[in-house]
């Protein structure tokens, strides 16, 4: 028996256009909840531009998201990108301790973060205790985890990671891929992942999409996807 | 020298604006030397500076016999071509022109009307004019500050601007620590001003006064007066370009607009 998981994001005949040359082109694609779904393609495939897109922080030239069933356009772009939150490839901290980076994103609601919560945030992440600390002086393994802290500390539903381990060393990467499956796990989320790497994606992903050139290339299983030959180079 | 040189006012000033324009090149050539092509620049601007100020004052001549209003229309006239030549400074700005004819326009226009009504600037063509004129200058200078400053920051943060939006931060909050930056690096001639009246700098209007018979204490608190309304009015147009210039960095959808390439 098959168990059957709502669509929490659906893009349809999602397309963005910079200078007349298509960078995302007409990608259709449900991500369930719960799932983590790899986004895998060669450089410039177009895959960072496609996850800026599923939280509005760039505008589609055509086509629309939807999130829980709601065309993301009729939504107010803070709420949706409160729960649909982001952690970047180079993670950008703001000047400041710990607990500032983490703080920023309930504040702009208007509420203030517990210690408390502060503290199980950095526990999730592997820096229990450390809340004090300038947010300047973080290595950058370091630094990621307090980005993802951060991104969690507004409770988003869904979580977008751009390539979040490409500026890691090796012992840093494996350590942040094995961080953010717990943390997806423990709070319940369901996470967009781009990756270049495929190795990576089949280790963490339960589905892989592919692009190539903005466009949908195939989406599937993980291992049906990686079995495909040339799927991805 | 040249004062044994020339007998007429007229040679002695064309004589005198010669020498301080061979100065200028000659500044312009040792920069030349180290690799600082400025040459051009500033042989034009050197050029339009004698041409625009000799009509200006020719023109002032015939303003003088004229009625108050055409004071209105000569600083009118001057807050759109500070307008033309601050946007000419913010490249790549969208809305330039316009923003900073606004920005100029509320900044200067609203000191000049409000000192007028409160009997701080006289209603006289030859003192509306001037001072209106030097607020209007260093209105433009601050607003071409502010919108370079303003660009550059948020080019140089767009990461830290994006992750506040991500976070669920709304445009104005993104971007305030970028604006106040810019604000701040903005006035600091208009505040070094003030802070070193009198001590590194006596301005020409207090010499005028001076020259042309006013009592000494109140040139000097006249000076004060001016400089005052430069750093108000200054302050005014920086304040009002940095919200036009912000609001038109973001789209409706609270995305950044303003950056230094597309995203690949």
């Amino acid at each position: 028996m098959v168990s059957v998981r709502p669509p929490i994001l659906e893009t349809d005949h999602l397309s963005r256009e910079i200078a007349g040359v298509r960078i995302v082109d007409d990608v259709t694609i449900e991500v369930l909840a719960g799932e983590l779904l790899a986004v895998v393609g060669p450089s410039g495939a177009g895959k960072s531009s496609f996850l800026r897109l599923l939280n509005r922080l760039d505008e589609p030239t055509s086509g629309t998201v939807r999130f829980q069933g709601v065309d993301y356009r009729s939504m107010d772009p803070r709420e949706l990108r409160r729960r649909v939150g982001m952690v970047t490839q180079t993670p950008h901290l703001f000047p400041g301790t710990i607990a500032d980076n983490l703080r920023y994103g309930p504040a702009q609601q208007g509420q203030e973060l517990a210690e408390r919560t502060i503290q199980d945030l950095l526990n999730q992440v592997g820096l229990a205790n450390r809340a004090g600390e300038n947010a300047a002086h973080l290595s950058g393994g370091e630094a990621q985890r307090v980005s993802l802290a951060r991104s969690l500390a507004t409770t988003p539903l869904v979580l977008l990671l751009d390539e979040p381990t490409s500026s890691l060393d090796a012992e840093a990467k494996g350590a942040v891929e094995k961080l953010i499956l717990a943390v997806i796990k423990n709070n319940g989320l369901t996470c967009v992942m781009v990756s270049h790497d495929l190795a990576q994606a089949g280790r963490m992903a339960e589905r892989i999409m592919v692009l190539n050139k903005g466009k949908l290339e195939k989406i599937g299983k993980t291992n049906e996807v990686i079995d495909a030959e040339g799927a991805f180079r | 020298m040249l004062k044994a040189l020339f007998a007429s006012q007229l040679a002695l000033g064309f004589a005198q604006a010669g020498v301080t324009t061979v100065l200028a090149l000659a500044v312009m050539l040792l920069a030349r030397q180290r690799k600082i092509h400025l040459e051009r620049e500033t042989v034009v601007a050197l050029a339009r500076g004698i041409v625009q100020i000799t009509a200006i004052g020719s023109i002032l001549v015939l303003l003088l016999q004229g009625p108050a209003w055409t004071s209105v229309l000569l600083l009118a006239l001057m807050i759109l071509a500070a307008a033309r030549i601050s946007a000419g400074r913010a490249k790549g700005l969208p809305n330039s022109f316009r923003f900073s004819l606004y920005a100029i326009a509320a900044g200067t226009g609203s000191v000049i009307a409000l000192m007028t009504w409160a009997g701080v600037i006289d209603t006289a063509v030859t003192s509306l004019v001037p001072i209106g004129s030097m607020l209007i200058a260093n209105a433009m200078n601050t607003n071409s500050l502010v919108m370079n400053r303003f660009r550059a920051e948020v080019e140089s943060h767009t990461g830290l601007i994006e992750t506040s939006l991500a976070l669920g931060a709304d445009s104005k909050a993104s971007v305030a620590p970028y604006v106040q930056a810019s604000l701040q690096s903005s006035l600091i001639p208009a505040l070094d001003s003030l802070r070193s009246l009198g001590i590194v700098w006596i301005p020409g209007l207090m010499a005028g006064m001076l020259l042309s018979g006013a009592r000494p204490i109140y040139a000097a608190v006249y000076q004060f007066v001016t400089i005052s309304m430069i750093l108000s009015s200054s302050a005014l147009t920086a304040l009002i370009c940095s919200l036009l210039i912000r609001a038109s960095a973001f789209s409706p959808a609270e995305q950044l607009t303003l950056r230094p390439r597309p995203a690949a």
